[in-house]
């Protein structure tokens, strides 16, 4: 069936106003993107770690979620969504349910990446039948901007402050999408917000509906911690996939696909420039840590390349 | 009709499992509790229960499965020992605070480190402020009854239930025991019909919020409340017990009792060894006696103070040391009993026995009867913080 | 006794609150004003909005209301922050950022 944006749009959001989420956030567009591709037939259950989303679309006694919604701890929403997932095969065994539910887990990258990554791996290598959303914002921002393993290299975080010794995050960004295509489920894909919604709705529709485990990796900048002014955001998104510093692709059963090649890829300056935490790469005498981003990036995409049988 | 058996206690505890066929269960393996999820997986792969086995990661994750499966509608259980249980303590809070009546099996073991496989109680008292009801065992027959009245405990007032044996006295030990019929095992469970749940479609639900400070008070003294009721529900489903199988519980078991001049308070299977030290006592002349703690969440501290008020010494036996330089629970809150009952005739002391599977003998406990005996008659309690059958 | 959302007020008794803080409905959070935080403030000129529609998915707050003919109707401004994406994304310049006035 083929994209249409205004279907897209006049579909009733299962998310709804009234959180508290910063304005200009991207964790809310990826939550009602996500949860909009959703068959209006079906029912959800929903999870969240604790996290920014959490504390904000559920404070009580408010919940922005239509469907049922559990929060449990920072670093399980992928077991206890397992869990919600396996009752309702349970309740099927027994008759006691007969209407279809979708389960579907969002975190952010510190729930995800780091402290969540267990309970993530063994509910991806279970197979459960949900998707679990990693809104990647590339830093713990609901406590303040600290440092993940997915804050990219050189970023200024509280944890990695931009010093007289060292310049920011000393490591690169743990490529997460690959560790989960590693565990064999039939479909992970990254993706972020473009254009008119495309990519990112037609991925979660694939992820939902899938059978098994499926992974999806969302690119949600954080305007206060990546320091851009909130309008922004779907210049950042764009300038992060035409330099290549995040690509939008998809594996499925295992074959990765590129969703997207750059005409004519951007320096990554052009993505860096636009961001606060990276003004420090700016100054004279640190061109270095520039040179640098781009090699990586420049691997990173080559490696993608090959992945997709698309380098030559 | 029961049925004559010998299991051991982890053996009885899955055999009750599967009586009642729960929906869904989250386990991972850990000594000496392991055996628990090993029979149910071999009843599951054998068609002999519809539950769903969720093999997690950890236990950690096999708690916030079952919270997960709870919350969604089902039954949930779970098994775990030591370490494993303080792995998911941060999930036994949230079960708690959640009011999800999931039933986890407890081998008690000693904690780490030095690491140790051995009994005690140092994992079950170390999680005994999160908000689970705790009920411990004597024996196999006592671990087995208790889980089957476990789910109509938990599921009354909507909290949690932990169903606690000591691991490798009776986890493993194999004793005789006297089985239900299954199908009187599951007349009496009942089915498990939540008023709210995930996955009922006419009704979406949100579990779990961010509370501020003006709600999360009275969240918290809702709860707090349905431990209170837990202790009428804990007598009442004794008692339906009681009717069915002839064999009868409380929130506490006294054992000469009635003219006791000297007691222990005691839980868990050392409980059989005191009785044996006890009878021999009786024979000498001894007006000796014990009461056993079945119920120590929610804690009978009326009954404990009122089976304590004519006493003139008891020791309260802590197979765990909280490290305060004080005393063991045990003691703590019998003493808060005491106090908050009005009764200050009884002199009391706090003996930490029996750590990571120290052997508990009968002259153990005797020698203990002989410290009380000595304060009794002088009057003087001298040090309240003790160590039994360590190497001076 | 109630157990709706609207009823869990910060006047609400121990014995009356929702057991564990659960909430037994859907999207309760839409009582909630968030057009409050604002600053500044989207205004729709609706001869030039060409009805793309490129605004309405990129709205972290539900704010841009899609009626049942697919057209985009006026901001919601009872949740618009004001964060500013939509007059970003517009190719017409149909959105024009204003100081909120209040």
């Amino acid at each position: 069936m083929a994209y249409n944006l205004k279907e897209n749009v006049m579909k009733e959001d299962r998310f709804t106003g009234g959180h508290r989420m910063c304005a200009g956030c991207g964790c809310p567009i990826a939550v009602r993107t996500v949860l909009r591709a959703l068959e209006p037939e079906d029912h959800a259950v929903v999870c969240s770690a604790t996290c920014c989303l959490e504390v904000s679309s559920f404070m009580y006694p408010y919940t922005s979620y239509k469907d049922s919604f559990i929060h449990n701890a920072f670093e399980n929403a992928a077991a206890t969504l397992s869990g919600v997932e396996t009752a309702y095969h349970a309740m099927k065994k027994r008759g006691k349910l007969d209407a279809t539910y979708k389960f579907i887990a969002f975190g952010g990258d510190g729930g995800t990446y780091d402290i969540g990554f267990q309970s993530l791996s063994g509910a991806m290598e279970r197979g459960h039948d949900m998707v679990y959303v990693c809104y990647d914002n590339e830093a713990y921002m609901n406590t303040g901007i600290q440092r993940s393993s997915s804050t990219p290299h050189f970023a200024d975080t509280t944890t990695t402050p931009v010093g007289k010794v060292v310049p920011g995050k000393p490591q690169q960004k743990k490529n997460l999408t690959k560790i989960m295509v590693a565990h064999g489920i039939p479909y992970v894909a990254q993706t972020t917000f473009i254009g008119n919604f495309k990519d990112i709705t037609e991925k979660s529709h694939k992820a939902i509906y899938t059978p098994g485990a499926a992974f999806l990796n969302v690119m949600a900048p954080c305007p206060r911690g990546w320091r851009y002014p909130s309008e922004k955001l779907m210049e950042i998104t764009k300038l992060a996939v035409e330099t290549c510093v995040w690509p939008l692709y998809e594996v499925i059963e295992g074959k990765y696909i590129l969703s997207y090649k750059p005409k004519n890829k951007l320096p990554v300056e052009e993505y860096l420039k636009a961001q606060g935490r990276f003004a420090h790469m700016f100054k004279p005498g640190n061109e270095w840590m520039i040179e640098e981003v781009q090699k990586e990036v420049d691997k990173n995409w080559e490696d993608l390349l090959k992945l997709c049988d698309l380098d030559r | 009709m029961s049925i004559r058996e010998r299991l051991s206690g982890n053996e009885a505890v899955a055999y009750a499992m599967k009586q009642i066929n729960p929906d869904v269960m989250g386990a991972y393996p850990i000594t000496p509790s392991t055996e628990i999820p090993q029979y149910f997986s071999a009843y599951v792969d054998n068609g002999e229960v519809d539950t769903e086995f969720i093999a997690v990661e950890s236990e950690h994750s096999a708690m916030s499965t079952c919270i997960g499966a709870e919350a969604a509608g089902c039954r949930a259980i779970s098994a775990t020992s030591s370490c494993g249980l303080i792995y998911m303590a941060e999930m036994l809070y949230v079960a708690a605070s959640d009011r999800l009546p999931i039933t986890l099996a407890v081998s008690c073991r000693a904690l780490s480190g030095p690491i140790n496989i051995n009994n005690d109680h140092s994992d079950a008292m170390a999680v005994r402020d999160a908000g689970w009801l705790m009920l411990f065992a004597e024996t196999n027959q006592e671990a087995y009854d208790n889980y089957l009245q476990a789910m109509r405990i938990g599921e009354a007032v909507s909290l949690p239930i932990m169903i606690c044996q000591d691991g490798f006295i009776t986890s493993h030990a194999i004793e005789n025991i006297e089985l239900e019929e299954t199908e009187a095992v599951r007349k009496f469970v009942g089915e498990y019909k939540p008023q709210h749940y995930l996955l009922n479609k006419d009704e979406p639900m949100a579990v779990g919020p961010y509370s501020t400070p003006v709600y999360y008070m009275e969240t918290k003294r809702a709860q707090a409340q349905a431990m209170l009721d837990a202790k009428d529900v804990i007598k009442k489903v004794a008692d339906e017990f009681a009717a069915w199988t002839g064999r009868q519980y409380g929130l506490i078991e006294k054992y000469e009792m009635d003219d006791a001049e000297e007691a222990i308070i005691i839980i868990g299977s050392s409980a059989g060894t005191a009785r044996e030290a006890i009878k021999q006592l009786r024979a000498q002349g001894k007006k000796v006696g014990m009461i056993k703690i079945r119920s120590f969440r929610p804690f009978p501290a009326e009954e404990i103070a009122d089976a304590l008020k004519n006493v003139k010494a008891f020791a309260a036996m802590d197979k765990d040391d909280s490290f305060n330089a004080h005393c063991g629970p045990i003691f703590a809150e019998t003493c808060a009993g005491l106090y908050a009952n009005g009764i200050s005739g009884p002199k009391g002391i706090s003996y930490i026995y029996g750590l990571g599977g120290r052997d508990v003998r009968v002259e153990s406990i005797q020698h203990v009867f002989a410290d009380l005996e000595k304060i009794a008659k002088t009057g003087d309690v001298g040090e309240t913080y003790r160590y039994l059958d360590v190497r001076e | 006794m109630s157990h709706l959302a609207k009823d869990m007020t910060p006047q609400v008794t121990w014995k009356d609150i929702t057991p564990g803080g659960a909430i037994f409905e859907g999207g309760t959070s839409e009582v909630v004003e968030t057009g409050d935080w604002r600053t500044m403030k989207p205004v729709l000129d609706m001869e030039k909005c060409k009805q793309c529609l490129l605004c309405a998915p990129v709205c972290p707050d539900m704010s841009i209301p899609v009626n049942k003919e697919g057209k985009r109707e006026d901001f919601n401004y009872f949740f618009c922050k004001g964060c500013g994406i939509c007059a970003n994304v517009c190719p017409f310049g149909a959105i024009t950022m204003v100081k909120d006035e209040k």
